[in-house]
């Protein structure tokens, strides 16, 4: 029992363990929105969804041995090729992976981690606040309107025959 | 309905779990997305074709740059949408003047946001216009300088913070950000090229094609980080007053 346990850990938790952190932080925002009856807390709920999706993204693009994906450079090589663009002799040197004169820019792409998950995912999150603001716009709307924000007191109210 | 809320999330969850293994490994550098054509191709020629260091700004606002305009303009949307939803004119009888909270926060917080509030905006704008060699960019910037107006609005009072930023000044520099970037790619195509093809602005910026990609691509950040400024403002002073302004928190 020790020892399948043990292999399901190896197996597929600890090689994967972003994944498992991305589904549980997506099943408690799942279960917020579901079936919680405060619009402010499905709110919160949604916020964890989107906090799990952008973890996903950034975690598949993570490399075992690499660095931000901003190309650093070392002191006044940067000087140097703003001022002479031809004579690039003098600026592959410094870097190990500035390699020959005529191609200075031989980068070794597992050194970066992939820029493109990143980019999507700033555009998750300046889409998630936009909606944020708005959905917590309109909720305040409601609460001025229903003078509550829980969700069945809301359904009560609006129902034909009900209260108010 | 608490139970099915449940059951439903445990049966996602235990679909989701039971393909994670067809799942790369964590830091697998030949997983599909990390060794496919695209992010291979940014990684590899941003630096050559555009002198941006950073290639995150250089795809969000070259390779990328209709993306991002429409990002922007989602923003602006909000923004207008929370003042469409929120906003009420006319009198307000029904709050009454100098309540608590008028006058800002203590002598304390107002002193030392008096004495931080210079560097957070220098930083800000540190952010923006390096953001193409360094970790920053239009949204993070422009995020930072409008929570410096939320800081002076929570110390001061919102008198004072739309003193500095009016509602009418908001909605201009919200505009105006996404006038830059538009207009950008305007140029663009006035120029002679396609749409946001930064490399026709060679002619009218010094250092060639790269270093106008480079030069644009701080331009359009400047346009985002006006309008996402503008519009992070509008949505706190909108959202703590009940559309009001008057008062805020």
């Amino acid at each position: 029992m020790d020892i399948i346990i043990a292999s399901f850990l190896e197996d597929s938790i600890v090689p994967k363990f972003n994944y498992w952190i991305y589904v549980i932080l997506m099943m408690i925002g799942l279960y917020a929105m579901i079936t919680k009856n405060n619009l402010i807390k499905k709110l919160i709920g949604m916020a964890i969804f989107q906090t799990a999706i952008i973890l996903l993204y950034v975690s598949v693009g993570v490399k075992a041995d690499a660095n931000i994906p901003i190309i650093s450079h070392h002191g006044e090589k940067d000087h140097v090729e703003h001022a002479q663009n031809e004579n690039l002799d003098s600026a592959s040197e410094g870097s190990s992976h500035h390699g020959s004169k005529k191609e200075y820019h031989v980068i070794d792409k597992n050194k970066f981690a992939n820029p493109l998950p990143h980019v999507l995912m700033l555009t998750a999150i300046v889409v998630g606040v936009s909606t944020l603001g708005l959905a917590l716009a309109i909720s305040q709307k409601v609460h001025g309107s229903f003078g509550t924000l829980e969700e069945d007191e809301i359904l009560d109210q609006l129902r034909p025959g009900g209260h108010d | 309905m608490k139970f099915f809320g449940l059951l439903s999330v445990i049966i996602v969850g235990f679909l989701l779990l039971s393909a994670t293994k067809d799942f790369p490994n964590w830091g697998d550098e030949d997983s599909p997305a990390n060794s496919g054509p695209v992010s291979s191709f940014y990684i590899e020629k941003t630096e050559e074709k555009t002198k941006v260091p950073n290639m995150v700004t250089a795809v969000l606002a070259d390779y990328r740059g209709y993306d991002t305009m429409f990002e922007t303009v989602v923003i602006f949307i909000a923004g207008i949408g929370i003042i469409a939803v929120l906003r009420t004119y006319g009198n307000n009888e029904s709050i009454p003047k100098n309540q608590v909270g008028d006058e800002g926060a203590g002598l304390l917080a107002r002193m030392t946001c008096s004495l931080i509030l210079p560097f957070i905006q220098l930083f800000a704008l540190y952010v923006v216009a390096h953001g193409h060699h360094s970790p920053g960019g239009g949204f993070q910037g422009g995020v930072m300088l409008g929570a410096s107006y939320i800081l002076l609005a929570l110390a001061y009072g919102l008198a004072r913070a739309k003193s500095c930023f009016s509602e009418k000044r908001t909605l201009v520099f919200a505009a105006l950000g996404i006038f830059i970037y538009v207009g950008w790619g305007v140029l663009c195509l006035v120029m002679g090229s396609e749409f946001l093809n930064y490399s026709a602005l060679d002619s009218i910026l010094p250092g060639g094609v790269e270093m106008a990609r480079s030069h644009s691509m701080l331009a359009v950040e400047i346009g985002v980080a006006l309008t996402v400024t503008a519009i992070m403002f509008s949505m706190f002073s909108n959202l703590s007053t009940k559309g009001r302004l008057d008062k805020g928190l």
